[in-house]
Order: C-alpha cells, then structure tokens, then sequence
C-alpha cells in the first residue's frame, strides 16, 4: 500500500545508518505504524492481535514448561504433576499453556467466522485465507500433539484413535501407523517425537503467521463493508488507533483467559486426564478437547472407516475452496439478506456438531450428526455457489466515509444509486 | 458498524453452548447424583480448613493408606502454606512416624536400606508395583490418590460419596466375593471393602469421630493432595483480575479518548 | 468540553491519561515476567534437599573420601599431624585469602586453619575449585593439598588458595558433629 518512508525520513542518525544497511525500521514504520487501515472496523477485528498474543504466550509458556517435563512414558506424568507441586509458578504456568490452548482455539474460531461473514476470503484476499486455513490445521496437530504430553488416560487414548486414523488409507495405512508410532502401539517412540514436533511446530506456524501479515498487508484490511478503501478518508494509520483499540481488546481477553487460568482450570479439560496413562484399559468415553469435537462428530458420522476419515479432513480442505465457491459479487455478508441466514444455520450447525461431538456415538445422535454432517458440506458445495446467482443483496455504500456518515455505517439510508457501484473482483 | 452487537451475543451464545457440550458429556459418565458436601474451599475465595486437612491426613495415614499411596506427596508439603499448615517440628514426627519407612540407598555394600522418613522424602507407597498390589488385593488395583479428586468427576464430592455410599445390595443384584455394592460407583461394584466406620480414628480437637466426618475430612484432604496451589492460585487470580480491570477500563478511557474526532 | 479551553492544557490531560495507562502496562508486563523468571530458580523439591549424614570413622589418616552434596562433591579428608602444623604455621600473610569461607563461623573470620576445620584432623569443604567450578586432584600441587587442573590453582593442606587464578579458598560448608564420629553435612 501507500505510506512507503524512505530511509531519508528517519532523524536519528543511527536508525539512518541502521536502516539504510537493513531497512527494518522504516518497514515496520510502515507496516505497523503509519499502515493505513479502514475506519470502520469493528471488534471482530481486533481478534487477529489477539491471536498474536496467543501465540507468544503459547510459545513462551510451552518453552519454560519444556525445561522441566520429561518425555518419558515413565516421568512424563510424574515430571507434570512436578512442574504443579514444585517448580516455582509452575502450576501457572502450566495451566496458562493448558487452557492457552482452548483460548487460541476460541480466538481463532471467532477470526475464522468473522472471516466467513464478512467475505475475508474473496479476492483479492484468496492467499491470505489459504495461509490462514493452513494455519487452522497445523494448530490443530499442534494442540493435539500437545494433549499427549501429559501422558494420561486421554492422552494415551487420544494419540491411539487419532493415529489410528491413518490406518483407513489403503494398502499402506498400517505401515504408515507403525511409522507415525515408532513400534507395534503408541509407545515411548511416539511421545517423544511428538514432543519433538511439538516444539518444532510451533516455530514453523510462527513463519505461517509472518506469511499470513504480508500477504494481508498487500491487500490490506477487509471492513464490514467489504468497500475497499478508496480515499484516504477512508482509513486512519494504524498507530495510535488500531494499536490501542486492540490493545484493549487484548486487556478484555486476557480477563477471559484469567478466568479460566484462575478459577476453573481444569473445566476444558477431562478428569481422566488425571489417571496415569494404561495401554490396558480404555477410558469409558474417549473426547477430544472441544474444540475438535465438530470434526470428530463428522469423523463418526460416516459409517465407514475410510469414509470418515476422508469427511473429517475434506470438512478442512474444503475451506480452501471458499474463496471459488462463493460465487456472490458482493464481498460483505451485511449486505446479503439470504446469505445471513443461512451463515447462522452453518454456525448452529458447527455448534450442534460440537455438541454431538461429545456424545455417545449411538443412536439419534448418529441420526443428527448425519444430517449436520451433510449440511456442513451443503454450505460450501451447495448453498453458497447458488445463493451468488439468486440472491438480491442491498445496495452497498459508494465508499466506507459514505457508510460511516449515513447513520454510523447502517446501509439502509444509502441512497439508490449505489446498488448500480458493485464491487469490483479481482 | 454492521450488527455487531448481534453477532457478539451469537459468538457468545455459541460459546457456552458449546462449553455447555463439553460439561454434559462429562456428566454422562454417571447415571446417578453425586452426594453433594459444602466444602470451605468451594466457591473463588474459598480456602482449605486447616484443622480438617490435618484430621483428613490423619484419616488417611490410618485408614487408606496401607492400600492406597499418594506417590506425590512430601512430608514437607503437609507443612506448607496453603495445606495442613502442620510446624516444621510436627511434619519431622510425622514422617519419623509414618506407618512405612523410606527406601534408600544403594549403601556401600550395594543395598538398598530402610530408615524413617523425612521431611523431604516423599510418601512411600504401600506396594512396589501395580502387580504387587494387585496380587495383595485381589485382583484389584488401590489407584494412587495424589490427584484422584482431579481425575474423577465431581472430585471430592465423588470421594465422599464413594466412602459414604456403601450399602446392602438390592435383592436382584448377586455380588461376586471380593466385591462391595456402593450406589456412587460405576457399576455398584467396588473391590474397596468400607474402609471406614464410626470411632475409628480418634481426633484431639473434638470434631465428631463419625464415618461422614472421616469422609468429609479425608475428601477434602485429598482435594488438597491434588490442587496444593489451590489458595495462591486464587489469591494470585484476585490480585491479577482486580489490576486487568483496572488497566482495562484505563485502556477503554484511552481508546474512546484517541477516537473521538475519528468518525467511524 | 475541551473547546472552552486553553490549547495548552489540554494535550496534558490528554498525555496523562495515556502516561498512566502505559505506566500501568509496563507494570503488568513486568509483574507478569516474574513468574517466567522464577521458574528456574531451584524448585521446593531441590531446595527441601536433605541433609547427609557421613560415618567418619573408616575414614583413615591420611585418607580422604568424597561424598556428594546437593549435587556437589565434598572433600573430607583425614588430616596427618604434619599437614595440620603445616597449615597452621602459614602466616596469614601468605595468604590471597584471608578469609576463612567457613559457613560455620563469622564472614569475616580470618583464613587461620582452626577457623577451617572445626576438628583439625577433618578437613570438610567443598571441592569445587573457586575458579571455574573444576574438581582440584588431592594430595598435589606445591603446597601439598590440592590442585586444580583446569587453570592451575594450588591450595594449600587447610584447602586456601596459594597459587594461581583462584579468587577464594575452597569454600566450607555447614556441617555439624552429630556424634564422634558422625558429621551432618547440611
């Protein structure tokens, strides 16, 4: 974008001999400081710094909790409880990774529908979504990984149904679970390499993330009414005004987070987590944290192996085809009457999902998590290319000062003559 | 902006229902209500009862834990704060007198060796291994109760409930030897014989010597066991809610100040 | 309301507020590393380490044992007569360090061999070189106690410094007497 500061601007003459070797200071003056952004972005858009923030404490926690765990399957329970007993802040620091983790996920659910609502994906953003679900999954191993560490019931028997997963693949999905295990089971191989990359990972998501910022800085900011910014009326530089309405956003957060850390830590968790891991006994209702539950649901919906397997993660892949299956010119869900509804029938629908997730897998629930399974798909693969061809959306604003000015960004007192200014693609 | 309020409570909505989820799935694993016992340390400024961890150490020493050991317990934890809160001079005697000694060694000769505890060491198991104490049991494993009241659903009410829900079987229920009906168990069979009963732990600070006393305290003991940090944990949560408040509505100050002349 | 006043008063009640809001995020940042850094501070299980208690009396003159504590190598060695006098008889002087580095008696106690050993045929210290943290060989070096291989620091029969990089004496743990033939280390 514009705000480009040659390295001459700079009045220091150290930061000019700096920057002129290595122009690191005028780029993130310019990316993070004078970064023009939209005016009117509301607070679903704050959740990206707060995902940033996630990350740094993950990552910061999970490095000092891995300078006293020991991966081990005969330490890594006791090395845990240790870290809870007797290291110093070690039961702080342990359940701020613990229920990090759940926090990451809802921050990144509500950037993810924030994403959906507001057509985040559509060009010219296509590869910043496709950066973004990549992310999403990689996550998804990650915290998974992590929930094996402790070495308890639902860790054993986690990494066991997981990993057995990949034994649905033809010919070679037995050699390949033997490959992921390191032996004839999940054993002492697999916890260590799953610490391992546990701790790689993490690094390799930060690199994602550091993709996902340039390729969003490119296009810059998409707005809730997906009107590109056009004039400079239309946005304002990051810093002060972003810097701080996310900065309070994060504070507001962080209240969320503590709450949980402090007074219910163990409430996301499950209590046979607390029971050393036993190869000889399965625990009676094995789930995943809850925020795997909508995918283990449409794993077990599908009544064959491969078949659920192959659901679960198209119920992923499919998100990267967002962007080509929306087919509605309009980019801003505010606008589109139909595509609203039914935006709320697909969150409902990954709700009801993640409820089922968590039931037994028998009976009606099967029945329900069949017909949530199906809709699920129905949204990308049906719902959506049609609803670009039938849907009749309001007219937009002409730009986003317009928008802000007429009735503090409500669209309905937009005059006529904007529905003939679509928006442009590509 | 665009419906944001309405979105925010659907997000929220979503949240808890989905949390709600989660809570329901737990609740599953049981058909039937737990007991429930006001415990002083209910609630997020509840905090243990001395004197009735002291008597729940005392209920355990002498009634749980020739079967059943809490591997990762110190003596000198039963002096910390936030615990029993025993003095330093009475946590030594306790270790001294614990019913097993300690395993130390290799000596100079190569062997190992017994001696009284200390505070440092940590509780010494009753069995050497989950085999042994299977074969000493019948066939049944007495789990380790350092964490027990984070690793059962409903924690110390399921303990209490558990030592207190021992009864005659119902007339079509057939219990093989070995097995005891206790309506709080999985399955009403349990392979623990009652361990407890009226009189049979004696207490100096005239609290009533009573099977639901001992179950009380031995419950609430073993909350403690599995949540140490219990106290600082919520005296540090206080401390850091109150200033994220405070910082919160000085940040709320700032933003609406910087955005005021911004229309948006 | 800030149109009533002066230009200049305002950007100060404005500054103050973000002033103080910053003040108060570098305090919560700073709060908030605390526990990242106390982390590797020794842990209650190490600190609560025990005490050893060491039998003295196969211990022959002349010999030494090593015994571990916290992790640390102690010497104790059974002094002859003439590495006794010998120690006693250096000036203190002679001496790099004149302090005695006895946990058992005062701080600044001077480095003479009574203040070393409270026993003078036991000879307890750590056997640490205070250089670099090298274990020092018994029985060498040119003042006939120990020396340190890694840099070359010689100490004499009571474990001071004499020679080399070495800053301190071999430092002397807290030990106690428990029988006449039993010390406890710690």
């Amino acid at each position: 974008m514009s705000g480009h500061h040659p390295t001459s601007e700079l009045e220091h003459p150290v930061a000019r001999w700096l920057d002129s070797r290595l122009p690191i200071i005028s780029a993130m003056k310019a990316q993070f400081i004078d970064f023009p952004t939209p005016k009117n972005l509301n607070y679903f858009w704050t959740f990206g710094g707060i995902l940033m923030l996630m990350l740094v404490v993950q990552i910061i926690s999970g490095v000092v909790l891995a300078m006293h765990y020991t991966p081990h399957v005969d330490r890594a329970f006791e090395s845990v409880e240790m870290i809870m007993r007797d290291v110093n802040y070690g039961w702080l620091i342990r359940y701020i990774h613990a229920n990090g983790a759940s926090m990451f996920f809802v921050a990144v659910y509500i950037h993810l529908a924030r994403g959906l609502y507001y057509g985040s994906y559509k060009a010219p953003r296509e590869v910043l979504w496709g950066i973004g679900v990549i992310i999403l999954i990689l996550m998804m191993a990650i915290a998974f990984m992590g929930y094996v560490l402790p070495w308890g019931q639902m860790s054993f028997w986690g990494a066991t149904v997981i990993t057995n997963l990949f034994s649905a693949i033809p010919l070679v999905g037995a050699p390949i679970v033997e490959w992921l295990w390191g032996g004839f089971a999940v054993g002492n191989p697999t916890l260590n390499r799953f610490f391992s990359l546990h701790y790689l990972l993490p690094f390799v998501l930060a690199g994602l993330v550091f993709l996902h910022v340039w390729a969003l800085h490119v296009p810059g900011n998409n707005n809730p009414t997906g009107v590109p910014v056009k004039t400079p009326k239309d946005a304002i530089p990051f810093h002060p005004y972003y810097t701080v309405k996310d900065g309070f956003a994060i504070v507001c957060f962080i209240i969320f987070f503590a709450f949980w850390v402090f007074y219910a830590p163990n409430y996301l968790g499950h209590a046979d987590n607390y029971i050393p891991a036993n190869p000889l006994v399965t625990p009676a209702h094995i789930v995943p944290e809850w925020y795997l539950l909508p995918f283990y649901a449409i794993l077990r919906a599908i009544p064959s192996k491969l078949g659920g397997v192959i659901a679960m993660f198209a119920a992923l892949i499919v998100l990267f085809f967002l962007p080509w299956l929306d087919t509605s010119r309009v980019r801003s869900g505010a606008f589109r009457p139909m595509f609203k509804v039914f935006f709320w029938i697909f969150v409902a629908a990954c709700i009801g999902l993640g409820y089922l997730g968590a039931q037994p897998a028998e009976g009606i629930y099967i029945v329900f998590a069949r017909i949530l399974t199906i809709y699920y798909f129905a949204h990308f693969l049906v719902v959506l290319p049609l609803l670009g061809i039938f849907e009749t959306p309001r007219p937009l604003p002409n730009s986003i000062s317009e928008a802000v000015l007429k009735g503090q960004g409500g669209s309905a007192t937009v005059p006529a003559g904007a529905a003939s200014a679509p928006e442009k693609r590509g | 902006m665009f419906k944001t309020k309405a979105g925010v409570n659907a997000l929220v909505l979503a949240a808890a229902l989905s949390v709600g989820g989660a809570q329901l799935a737990h609740a599953a694993e049981a058909d039937f209500e737990l007991k429930n016992v006001d415990f002083s340390f209910e609630g997020p400024f509840g905090t243990f009862d001395r004197g009735q961890l002291q008597r729940g150490y005392k209920v355990y020493v002498e009634s749980c834990a020739g079967c059943h050991g809490i591997d990762y317990l110190a003596f000198r934890n039963l002096g910390e704060p936030g615990g029993p809160e025993f003095s330093e001079d009475v946590v030594s005697v306790l270790a001294e007198e614990f019913p097993r000694q300690v395993t130390d060694g290799p000596d100079e000769t190569g062997e190992m060796f017994e001696r009284p505890g200390t505070p440092p060491d940590r509780l010494p198991p009753p069995f050497p291994n989950e085999a042994a104490a299977r074969a000493a049991n019948g066939g049944a494993y007495p789990p380790d109760l350092s964490v027990i009241a984070k690793a059962r659903a409903g924690g110390p009410d399921y303990i209490y409930s558990i030592l207190t829900g021992y009864e005659e079987p119902p007339a079509d229920v057939e219990m093989r030897p070995g097995q005891y009906y206790n309506a709080y168990f999985p399955g009403h069979a349990i392979g623990m014989p009652p361990p407890l009963d009226d009189g049979l732990v004696s207490f100096d600070d005239g609290a009533p010597e009573t099977l639901d006393q001992y179950a009380k305290d031995v419950s609430a003991f073993l909350m403690w066991t599995a949540e140490p940090k219990l106290e600082a944990r919520r005296r540090l949560g206080f401390e850091v809610m109150v200033f994220l408040i405070i910082f919160a509505g000085m940040m709320y100050f700032s933003y609406k100040k910087l955005w005021r002349d911004v229309e948006h | 309301m800030a149109h009533t006043h002066t230009d200049a008063e305002e950007p100060t009640r404005r500054d103050f507020l973000y002033i103080a809001t910053g003040a108060v995020a570098a305090v919560g940042a700073a709060a908030a590393l605390w526990p990242f850094i106390d982390q590797m501070n020794p842990d209650a299980g190490v600190q609560a380490l025990a005490s050893i208690e060491v039998d003295l009396s196969a211990v022959e003159v002349g010999q030494a044992i090593t015994v571990m504590w916290r992790g640390k190598p102690v010497f104790i060695r059974h002094r002859t007569e003439g590495e006794i006098q010998e120690a006693d008889e250096v000036p203190l002087s002679d001496l790099p360090d004149p302090v005695a580095r006895n946990e058992n008696v005062a701080a600044d106690a001077p480095a003479t061999d009574a203040n070393r050993a409270e026993k003078p045929e036991f000879l307890i210290m750590i056997g640490i070189c205070t250089h670099l943290g090298c274990v020092p060989l018994g029985e060498s070096g040119d003042y006939d106690g120990w020396f340190c291989p890694c840099h070359g620091s010689h100490y004499d029969t009571a474990g001071r410094i004499r020679r080399g990089p070495a800053p301190r004496n071999l430092d002397v743990p807290v030990y106690a007497y428990t029988s006449d033939t039993t010390v406890q280390i710690g």
